[in-house]
């Protein structure tokens, strides 16, 4: 029997005023009951578009059939021929950018007296792709599988998204993969820069392991490029392939007055402590700033955790600083919701002009010498469309004022890592710093040197880095076994 | 994990270690750096490397006592390890075509000094060392530098090694004597470089400096190493760590290098702690 209700079932979070304190993750997740009510939703397209909205194009509708039916470990075979890491993709992914997006049921009028009173909400697949990810790791025993090993060497460069899933289609594959890590643990974005509340660390490390466990080699503290070069790992290391997915590191700055002050953070410094080096755990012994007003400069996913982290560290104002509307906020709309719950303020088509620094006395005569204490803002309209087709942000003269801030926090995305680039010879990369690859193959300007990601794209999301990655993982497999 | 092959105390709290890193010791050059965790749940630091030994597959750094870190490492013995040890990273110091050249030792900063200083020896250059303590108890590595020096200018705060004074004294001397030098390079305490960059901008003189800011990465993903460079924010990690000297704002160098001084007083002194409790136990 299909659910003709209109609406998703809400997704259980945690209460917002315990959770601004706690770094516990905030969606509880669906119950089996719930999970089967809202997979009963779900029309089973004949010619799903929802399958196409997804950047690995999991078989959707027979998945969620499945839940309906309460198979959830059957349901749970059928995401994993597609996607490798869904517990976590449940958790990050902009559904309602992708699959959810198109969803038929956003076609379906809901009529209340025989009017229409609007469209009705999708499926709610990212909930039941969580719940089923979730389902797998508390009840089944590992995956059975049939690898046949492949006598071939491929060489992953970053354990972010578009590594893990290009190493985890090679290695089901048959192949010998080895990823190589900069930092001292795996995971890349997914352990420095999303926090515990949205992904927990654990979840993370349990989907590695089972990289490992597929006989995949991690290797960390390994900055390739310095210590190893492309050129040595496949003249001298044997490796055949290589796949770069070194993601966008390199954190941008606005360029105005005051931004080496002391408590100005670029969201990537900011969310490496708190997450990845656990400074919001008091015997931590890395440290960070516990400002009492925050000011997060962007409006993407990377400013919501940010703001959200502020809040947990104890800062008693988050701001928003945003300089196009709300409309515009390219941030995933939960995230937006659950920072709005939990008290973050925002301030839409601002722009920061200056930080404003203390620079009373010197830094003998005054400890707070050189901190922020202020950022200057000036207010923005809406003028005519860009090039993103997004109406262009102009300053309204003499509308500057300032925030009462003592921490400011740069969250205005990341340009390309140029440590590869800089130590490999063959390789190109754009205007942009974004590696050049071929569209349709994802391989480099260097011959058996494949990338994914936002390496290639610049920032972007989990799961499109996840469908790069997997993309590679093909060519890489048409190439070394036509070698 | 990785092994520390040995340990030498270079002074009452300066410490020369070896670890055990076989890619690394094959690729660091002069003026590159690690960034090692001591434990698992330690914070990451930066040092730069002193030295490697290929063959032996080791790499040798040295370090100040300074904060909860370093004393912990400090506490650490031969045959023990640590959690992280990750390089080289940075751009090596460039050397290439210079035939005489200065180089400027500041306390612990001379142990960055010193591998600039062989490769500069080691191509064929005239070296002059000039080093700066604060008294004869806080001298390191006299020997090693004596080696790859032509000359080699002892200065201390209080006269009781070498010559009392700073380095720009010595420095300003050599220069005013006829010295020509194709090149300064200058490792130190912050206010040192700064000093040390006024006086050769004055004559001119091409000045190299090492810089040390806060790091976490290391591979300019966090950019909390920014520096200003002729008003520009460069990262120290990736675009240094070795700057014109001329063209770094050192105030704000020093500003920011203040950031934690709180919260790392705290941590050190509660590691200090730790370590009375178990050596009472």
């Amino acid at each position: 029997m299909i659910n003709m209700r209109p609406t998703k079932n809400p997704m259980p979070t945690q209460d917002p005023h315990k959770r601004a304190h706690n770094f516990k993750e905030v969606a509880l997740g669906y119950d089996e009951n719930t999970a089967i009510d809202e997979a009963k939703r779900c029309l089973n397209c004949k010619n799903p578009s929802c399958v196409k909205g997804c950047p690995v194009n999991i078989n959707i509708p027979s998945f969620i059939a499945e839940v309906a039916k309460g198979e959830f470990e059957k349901a749970y075979q059928i995401i994993d021929k597609s996607s490798s890491l869904p517990a976590i993709c449940g958790r990050v992914c902009p559904q309602e950018k992708q699959c959810e997006g198109q969803c038929i049921k956003l076609k379906v009028p809901v009529m209340e007296n025989g009017k229409k009173v609007g469209n009705m909400e999708p499926v709610a697949i990212g909930r039941l792709e969580r719940f089923v990810a979730d389902y797998h790791r508390e009840h089944a025993s590992d995956v059975d599988r049939d690898i046949t090993k492949k006598n071939h060497k491929v060489a992953i460069i970053g354990s972010g998204p578009s590594g893990l899933s290009c190493a985890s289609d090679l290695a089901k594959m048959g192949y010998d993969c080895t990823i190589f890590e900069a930092l001292h643990v795996a995971g890349g974005v997914l352990m420095y820069g999303i926090p515990e509340f949205r992904l927990p660390k654990d979840i993370v490390q349990y989907e590695i392991n089972g990289l490992k466990k597929l006989g995949v080699h991690i290797v960390t503290d390994m900055v390739i490029g310095q210590v190893l070069s492309i050129d040595e790992l496949m003249e001298k290391e044997g490796f055949e392939a290589c796949f770069i997915g070194t993601g966008a590191g390199l954190p941008r700055f606005m360029n105005i007055p005051g931004e080496n002050a002391k408590g100005v953070y670029s969201a990537n410094e900011f969310l490496t402590r708190t997450n990845l080096m656990k400074a919001y755990k008091d015997d931590s012994k890395t440290p960070i700033e516990h400002a009492k007003n925050v000011a997060v400069v962007g409006g993407g996913n990377v400013a919501m955790d940010a703001l959200r982290c502020a809040l947990r560290l104890g800062a008693e104002h988050v701001y928003c600083v945003y300089r196009r509307s709300e409309e515009e906020l390219p941030a995933r709309k939960e995230e937006v919701e659950h920072a709005k719950e939990e008290g973050i303020i925002f301030h839409f088509l601002n722009n920061p002009v200056e930080i404003i620094e203390d620079k009373e006395g010197n830094m003998k005569t005054n400890p707070n010498y050189g901190c922020v204490k202020g950022l200057k803002c000036i207010k923005m309209e809406l003028g005519e469309p860009d090039d993103s087709g997004r109406r262009r942000p102009v300053p309204i003269p003499g509308s500057e004022f300032v925030l009462d801030v003592d921490c400011v926090i740069m969250a205005l995305g990341t340009s390309p890592n140029p440590l590869i680039k800089n130590t490999t010879k063959g390789i190109e990369t754009n205007k942009h710093g974004c590696l050049i690859v071929n569209e349709e193959t994802n391989e480099t300007t260097k011959p058996h040197v494949f990338a994914g990601g936002d390496a290639v794209t610049g920032a972007a999301t989990v799961i499109l880095a996840m469908g790069a990655g997997k993309k590679a993982a093909k060519y890489i497999d048409e190439y070394l076994s036509s070698k | 994990m990785y092994k520390i092959v040995s340990k030498e105390c270079l002074n009452p709290t300066v410490t020369r270690m070896n670890i055990e890193a076989p890619l690394i010791a094959k690729k660091a050059k002069a003026g590159q750096f690690i960034i090692l965790r001591v434990t698992d749940d330690g914070e990451r630091i930066p040092l730069t490397v002193a030295g490697t030994d290929p063959e032996k597959g080791t790499v040798e750094i040295i370090f100040q006592v300074v904060g909860a870190t370093t004393l912990e490492l400090n506490h650490k013995n031969e045959g023990e390890y640590i959690s992280t040890f990750v390089g080289p990273l940075g751009k090596p110091t460039e050397i290439e075509g210079y035939k005489k050249v200065c180089v400027i030792g500041g306390g612990a900063g001379c142990a960055i000094a010193l591998p600039v200083a062989k490769a500069l020896h080691n191509i064929g250059a005239k070296v002059t060392s000039i080093v700066g303590f604060r008294n004869k108890d806080l001298v390191i590595l006299e020997d090693d530098f004596k080696a790859c020096s032509d000359e080699y200018v002892p200065m201390s705060d209080d006269g009781t090694y070498g010559t009392k004074g700073l380095v720009t004294d010595a420095l300003e001397k050599l220069i005013d004597s006829g010295e020509q030098f194709d090149c300064v390079f200058c490792i130190g305490p912050l206010i040192m470089m700064k000093f040390v960059c006024q006086l050769t901008a004055k004559y001119n003189l091409k000045t190299i400096c090492s810089m040390n800011p806060i790091m976490i990465d290391g591979t300019g993903m966090c950019g909390c190493c920014r520096v200003l460079v002729d008003g520009q924010m460069k990262f120290a990690c990736v675009d240094g760590p070795d700057f014109d000297g001329h063209k770094i704002d050192f105030d704000s160098a020093m500003m920011r290098n203040t950031m934690y001084r709180e919260f790392e007083r705290k941590k050190y002194d509660e590691e200090c702690n730790l370590f009375k409790k178990e050596s009472t136990l």
